[in-house]
């Protein structure tokens, strides 16, 4: 499992997507910190960077990795290796490979300019968003023996995450302003990795006062421990689980 | 040291294999032959665990390959087109394929050296002609010595010289003891490699014997002219 990672990990990191993303990252960083004085402000504007092009670019990018290396996983198969350490293998050194990327791009200039505990928050959920949607990506491969099919589910389960639900989540509160929605909300946060990421940020930053009602809500919740602890888990699970699926799927897959 | 019983498989409506119960026996070379789509790769797919039967078994050295893997130490498999990484250079594919078979103690490099691999070893996989690639498959077949090689049109593609030095590699193995199974349309290469030839006709072994005894059957001297007679019958049933 570790030796196909190994693999995996010396083909991406020679390759220039991953470079560019890396140095778009730090691009964007340096340029956030340095317009601002203030860096809990430019920590804000990473943020909303960091919620779109990170999930982004992770499902794309593993969904065509996959893709690509379907003829290494076709050699791989016909070896004495167990199908579950060829797709773990594969799924580590992506894992490695997008999380080294980030760290470049976002983590180093956060350190930087702004070590605190808000930035290892920001880089915290960079980390666990950038798993989750790995995991995601490796699902939809698994799923779509076509490739076109692949990323165009992949590029569909980004954009339901990042635009759709939370039209969703605002056409639910609208409609039922009316009733207490404070465990609804809470509940409909967790069915989604970004917006959980997002929450667990800002509550971080004390900037909960102007969320409205909402807000307080989250702050009572998220801002305690077990709030932390519960978010934490719920985005383990959104890691694990497409995995899980996509393991299951690949255990019984014509190659 | 490999059966099958009953096998099975379908991809959505189309009924690739129909029951396949045959024995493949340890010192045999056994050619597999029949229409393109008769489910020959398939067959094969199914004995390497690349496709799961859908009913049926598997048995390589009287053991369900179903859910193990350590069963594929003892095989070696050459594709009918290799697909490799195409940022890997040869000698790096090489050095993989070793590291990640942990049996790698008594290594057979001769095909590798006999076709001079190593001189191309820079060569990135993505610049190889058809025919080099598939020199590195049928060296990555025979490197672990297996005791089963399972060969899919092993010689489409190779020059004649190359084709020879594998045939003489194929029948060293059967010297050895070994299984190979190959997959050919070429009918001279069955005749010289083979022994016993299988032909698959629509999913189901139409006819499974000794080239001997193919030969007495259909009154024919040439394999060619025999396997066509058959075919004809298979085809007007």
């Amino acid at each position: 499992m570790f030796k196909i990672a190994k693999y995996v990990m010396y083909d991406i990191l020679r390759s220039k997507v991953l470079i560019a993303y890396s140095l778009f990252l730090l691009l964007v960083s340096f340029s956030l910190f340095s317009m601002e004085e203030n860096s809990s402000k430019s920590l804000i504007s990473l943020m909303s960077v960091v919620m779109i092009i990170v999930p982004l670019v992770s499902i794309i990018f593993s969904t065509t990795y996959f893709y690509n290396a379907y003829q290494f996983i076709e050699l791989l198969v016909a070896q004495p290796i167990n199908r579950s350490s060829i797709l773990l293998g594969e799924f580590i050194g992506v894992s490695v490979s997008l999380l080294f990327a980030l760290f470049t791009g976002v983590g180093i200039p956060v350190l930087i300019y702004a070590p605190d505990s808000t930035g290892l928050v920001l880089m915290i959920s960079g980390f666990a968003l950038t798993l989750s949607f790995i995991s995601l990506a490796f699902f939809s491969s698994v799923a779509m023996r076509d490739k076109a099919k692949g990323i165009g589910m992949s590029l569909m389960l980004w954009f339901y995450f990042s635009v759709i639900y939370d039209g969703l989540v605002l056409g639910i509160l609208f409609s039922f302003n009316e009733y207490p929605l404070e465990k609804a909300v809470i509940a409909l946060a967790s069915f989604n990795p970004i917006d959980l990421g997002r929450i667990i940020i800002l509550m971080k930053m004390d900037i909960s006062a102007l969320m409205g009602l909402t807000g307080a809500v989250y702050k009572q919740f998220f801002g305690s421990n077990f709030g932390i602890i519960y978010s934490l888990s719920i985005m383990l699970m959104w890691i694990i689980l497409p995995m899980l699926i996509a393991l299951r799927i690949f255990r019984k897959k014509n190659l | 040291m490999i059966r099958t019983e009953r096998l099975e498989k379908s991809f959505g409506k189309l009924h690739v294999l129909k029951g396949i119960d045959v024995e493949f026996k340890a010192g045999q070379v056994v050619s597999v032959i029949g229409h393109n789509g008769s489910g020959k790769t398939t067959l094969i797919k199914c004995i390497l665990g690349m496709v799961l039967a859908d009913k049926g078994n598997i048995y390589v050295d009287e053991k369900s390959i179903a859910g193990d893997f350590r069963y594929r130490e003892n095989i070696g498999y050459m594709p009918q087109i290799g697909h490799y990484p195409e940022n890997m250079k040869i000698g790096q594919i090489f050095r993989m394929m070793k590291d990640l078979r942990k049996n790698a103690d008594v290594l057979d490099e001769s095909l590798m050296e006999e076709y001079k691999l190593s001189e191309l070893f820079e060569k990135p996989m993505h610049a190889l002609s058809g025919g080099t690639t598939q020199k590195v498959s049928a060296s990555l077949a025979f490197l672990f010595n297996p005791k089963v090689l399972i060969l899919d049109e092993p010689t489409a593609g190779l020059d004649p010289l190359a084709t020879e030095i594998l045939k003489t590699k194929i029948l060293e193995a059967k010297g050895k003891g070994k299984l190979v199974i190959i997959t050919s349309h070429i009918m001279s290469e069955v005749e010289e490699m083979a022994d016993t030839v299988m032909y698959l006709y629509e999913g189901k072994v139409n006819f499974y014997n000794s080239i001997t005894e193919l030969k007495q059957q259909t009154g024919e001297e040439k394999v060619g002219k025999a396997i066509a007679k058959i075919m004809k019958e298979s085809a007007h049933v």
